[in-house]
C-alpha cells in the first residue's frame, strides 16, 4: 500500500473522482494553475483542463453559490474555500440555499456540493486562519459536516462526500496535512510516513459518512474527539497510562450516536475534546446527547476540554490550543487520580 | 384609419401565448390580492402585477432546458417559464399537491421539469446560482443559457457583483435581468442605487448591457433576444435593465407610505403592459380584440378553478415534516 500525507490522499481522492465522473468540477481560489495554497489540487488543472478545475475570483459567496447552481444543473462541484475562516461571506448561500433547496423544493432538487475547507490552528495563523467552525454548520439541518483526522479517512471520506447526493462540508485540519500532531509545538514535526493511517490505497474506496471510529478500545473512560485533537488525546491518555477508549467522531452530521453511547454506557465516564471554542461548541451537542442517552450509566459528570471562548489568539496560540496538559488535568479530575 | 398590417417580430401563435401568459400573471396576482385578505393563505406574498412584460418578454426566448432563477416576487417568472398554475396556487396555499409539496410557499416555488431553479427570498441570492447553472451550460456546450432575474435592490448586493464578475471571467451564458421597479422593499431606487444606472454598472463589469421600457413587451423581447443570443453564441454574459413599476406594495399589506397618494392609480393608466400590448397588436393588425377577449375568459376560469381547488385541497401529512431534508436519509 502507498504511503501518503493527507495532502496527497486528498489529491488522490479528487483525481479519482475527476477521472470517474465527468460531472465532477473542482473550483476555488488558486486551485487550478497554482494547485492550491496547501497543494491539495496540485496538477489537476493540467490533467483535466480549465473547465473541470476552475480558478475563480476571490468571491466566496459567489463561488459557493455558483457551485449550488452547478449542482442544480447536473454537475457535482467540489469547492475549495482556501481557509475555513473565509467561508463566512458564503454562509448565507450555505444556510439559505445549499442546505435548504431540497426541502423547499419538496425533494425535487438535490445539491450534491462538497465544500472543502482547511480548518483549525496550530500553524500560527491567528484569528482568521485558525478557526474550527464545525458547530455553526452542524446546527444547519440539510448539510452534512465531516472532519477526518488522518490520510486514510481523508481520502475515503472525501470520495464519499463527493459521491453523496447531499451537500457536505468537508473540514480539513490543516495542522495534520503533513503529519500527526500531539499538541506539543516544542517537539520536531512527525511525518505520516510510518503512521498506520498514512497507509492509503491508490484506488477507490469510501469511508462512510455518519460513522465514528473507535481509535483505541479501553474500559476506564471514553474520550470523544475529532480532527487534530484525536492525536492530542491519544498522547494524553498514553502519558497518564489511562485505559481510555478513544473515539474519532469523523462525522458531526450525521452523528454516530450508537457508537458514542455504547462506549459511554460501557465506561461510565466521558471526556469531550475539541479545538473550537467551548460555548455553544459541538461538544455541547455531544454532551447533551450523551446525558440524554447514558445518564443512568454515568459515574461522573461529562467534561469538556475546548479552546477558550476568545478569538484565536496570535500571541497565545499554545495557551488557547487545548493541548495535552489540559486533557491530562481533565482526565485526572474525572478519574480521581493524584 | 388603421395602418396596413406589418410583419410581427413573433409568430401569431407566440403572440397569443405571450398575451395569455401576461394575462395569467395579472389575474393570478389580482386574485391573490383578494384571497390573501381572507386569511386562508399562510405566509406573505409579493405580487408581480405590473411587471408581466418582463418575465414573459424574456422567457419567450427560452425552452424548458434553459434555466431561470427568480426572486421573492416570483409568481410571474414561474408562469412565464411554464410552471403549472394550479400547482403554484396549491403551493402558495401550502397544500400537499403543491409544486413543492407545500414546503416552499409563495417565495420559494421551484420546478425542476421547467428549468425553474427557484424563487428565492434572499435578495441577491439567485444571480450567483444562475452563474453556476451557466457554468454547467457552458461545459455541456449545448447552447442553453441561464437567466438571473433580480430587482433594483439586488443590484446593490455583493453577491450579485461577484456573480457578474465571475460570469465575465468565466465567459458563461448568464443574462442578468434587473427589473428596476423603482423600489427595493420600501426604499426608492433613486436613493439606494448610487449611480441610478444599473445597466452602466453591468458594463463596468465588462459585459454588454442596455435598459429598456419594461411596460413594452416588444422592447423587452428585443433586448432580451439580443442578450440571450450572445449567451447562446458563447460570447458570455449580458445584462438588461427593464424600467418598470409594481402595482402593489413590497408585500401584501404594505401601507406604501413611501409612494405618492395616487401613484399606483396613475401608473395603472400610464404603465400597463397589457394595454400597451393590446394597442400595439391591434394597431398593427397582428391580433384581434376578439382573440384576446377569448383568452381573458379562459384565464379567469383557470385562476378561479385553481383557487377553488387549492382551497379544498388537503395539507401535507405531518410525516412530511421530516422528509426531504437529506437525499440519503
Amino acid at each position: 500500500m502507498a504511503q501518503m500525507t493527507m495532502t496527497q490522499s486528498l489529491n488522490s481522492a479528487l483525481n479519482l473522482c475527476l477521472e470517474k465522473d465527468p460531472g465532477v468540477v473542482v473550483l476555488g481560489e488558486d486551485v487550478g494553475f497554482f494547485g492550491g495554497v496547501f497543494r491539495v489540487t496540485d496538477g489537476l488543472q493540467a490533467k483535466y483542463g480549465e473547465h473541470r478545475v476552475l480558478d475563480t475570483p476571490i468571491s466566496e459567496g459567489g463561488i459557493i453559490a455558483a457551485a449550488i447552481g452547478m449542482a442544480l444543473n447536473g454537475l457535482r462541484p467540489v469547492v475549495e474555500i482556501q481557509f475555513a475562516d473565509y467561508i463566512y461571506p458564503g454562509y448565507d448561500q450555505i444556510v439559505s440555499e445549499l442546505a435548504r433547496i431540497r426541502y423547499r423544493s419538496g425533494g425535487a432538487f438535490n445539491a450534491p456540493v462538497t465544500i472543502r475547507a482547511p480548518c483549525g490552528g496550530g500553524i500560527r495563523g491567528g484569528q482568521t486562519h485558525s478557526q474550527s467552525p464545525e458547530a455553526i454548520f452542524a446546527h444547519i439541518c440539510g448539510i452534512k459536516v465531516v472532519m477526518p483526522s488522518n490520510p486514510y479517512d481523508a481520502k475515503g471520506l472525501l470520495i464519499a462526500a463527493i459521491e453523496d447526493d447531499d451537500p457536505v462540508l468537508f473540514l480539513e485540519p490543516k495542522r495534520l496535512y503533513n503529519g500527526p500532531f500531539d499538541g506539543d509545538p516544542g517537539k520536531p514535526s512527525v511525518a505520516w510516513n510510518g503512521h498506520p493511517k498514512g497507509e492509503v490505497p491508490e484506488g477507490h474506496y469510501t469511508v462512510p459518512i455518519g460513522s465514528a471510529e473507535i481509535v483505541r478500545t479501553g474500559a476506564q473512560v471514553t474520550i470523544i474527539s475529532y480532527g487534530t485533537m484525536v492525536h492530542v488525546v491519544e498522547a494524553a491518555a498514553r502519558s497518564l497510562n489511562v485505559d481510555a477508549e478513544i473515539i474519532d467522531v469523523r462525522s458531526m452530521v450525521p452523528l454516530d450516536v450508537e457508537t458514542l453511547c455504547a462506549s459511554v454506557d460501557k465506561t461510565g465516564r466521558c471526556l469531550i475534546a475539541h479545538e473550537a471554542t467551548r460555548f455553544g461548541g459541538f461538544g455541547a451537542e455531544l454532551m447533551a446527547t450523551i446525558q440524554e442517552r447514558c445518564f443512568w450509566n454515568l459515574e461522573a459528570p461529562i467534561e469538556r476540554v475546548c479552546g477558550w471562548d476568545t478569538p484565536y489568539p496570535h500571541a497565545f496560540e499554545w495557551d488557547y490550543f487545548p493541548g495535552k496538559d489540559r486533557v491530562v488535568v481533565a482526565l485526572k479530575t474525572m478519574l480521581g487520580l493524584p | 384609419m388603421a395602418h396596413a398590417p406589418t410583419t410581427p417580430p413573433l409568430s401569431k401563435e407566440q403572440l397569443l401565448k405571450a398575451y395569455r401568459q401576461m394575462k395569467t400573471i395579472r389575474e393570478f396576482e389580482e386574485r391573490l390580492h383578494i384571497e390573501i385578505q381572507t386569511g386562508e393563505i399562510p405566509g406573505f406574498t409579493h405580487l408581480y402585477a405590473g411587471q408581466e412584460a418582463v418575465a414573459v418578454g424574456v422567457c419567450a426566448h427560452l425552452s424548458d432546458s434553459d434555466y431561470i432563477v427568480s426572486t421573492h416576487r416570483g409568481h410571474g417568472h414561474c408562469i412565464a417559464k411554464g410552471c403549472d398554475v394550479g400547482g403554484m396556487m396549491l403551493e402558495i396555499y401550502g397544500r400537499a399537491a403543491g409544486l413543492c409539496k407545500g414546503k416552499g410557499g409563495s417565495m420559494h416555488i421551484a420546478d425542476v421539469t421547467k428549468g425553474m431553479l427557484g424563487a428565492n427570498a434572499i435578495v441577491g441570492g439567485g444571480p450567483p446560482l444562475a452563474v453556476g447553472a451557466a457554468i454547467a451550460c457552458r461545459n455541456r456546450g449545448d447552447k442553453t443559457v441561464s437567466i438571473a432575474f433580480g430587482g433594483d435592490g439586488s443590484a446593490n448586493q455583493g453577491t450579485v457583483f461577484e456573480a457578474m464578475n465571475m460570469a465575465v471571467v468565466l465567459k458563461v451564458p448568464t443574462v442578468f435581468v434587473f427589473e428596476n421597479n423603482g423600489y427595493a422593499e420600501h426604499t426608492g431606487a433613486d436613493y439606494a442605487v448610487g449611480s441610478k444606472d444599473i445597466a452602466g454598472r453591468a458594463r463596468g463589469f465588462g459585459m454588454p448591457a442596455e435598459s429598456c421600457d419594461g411596460a413594452d413587451f416588444f422592447a423587452v423581447y428585443a433586448a432580451a433576444g439580443r442578450a440571450i443570443a450572445l449567451g447562446r453564441e458563447g460570447k458570455g454574459p449580458a445584462t438588461i435593465e427593464p424600467r418598470i413599476t409594481r402595482y402593489y406594495g413590497h408585500f401584501e399589506g404594505d401601507p406604501q407610505l413611501y409612494r405618492a397618494k395616487d401613484e399606483t392609480k396613475e401608473l395603472r393608466e400610464t404603465m400597463d403592459c397589457l394595454k400597451n400590448f393590446r394597442a400595439r397588436v391591434t394597431r398593427e393588425g397582428w391580433l384581434t380584440n376578439a382573440e384576446m377577449d377569448a383568452i381573458d375568459s379562459d384565464v379567469l376560469a383557470l385562476i378561479d378553478s385553481a383557487v377553488k381547488t387549492a382551497r379544498a385541497a388537503p395539507p401535507p401529512n405531518d410525516a412530511e415534516l421530516t422528509t426531504d431534508v437529506y437525499a440519503t436519509y
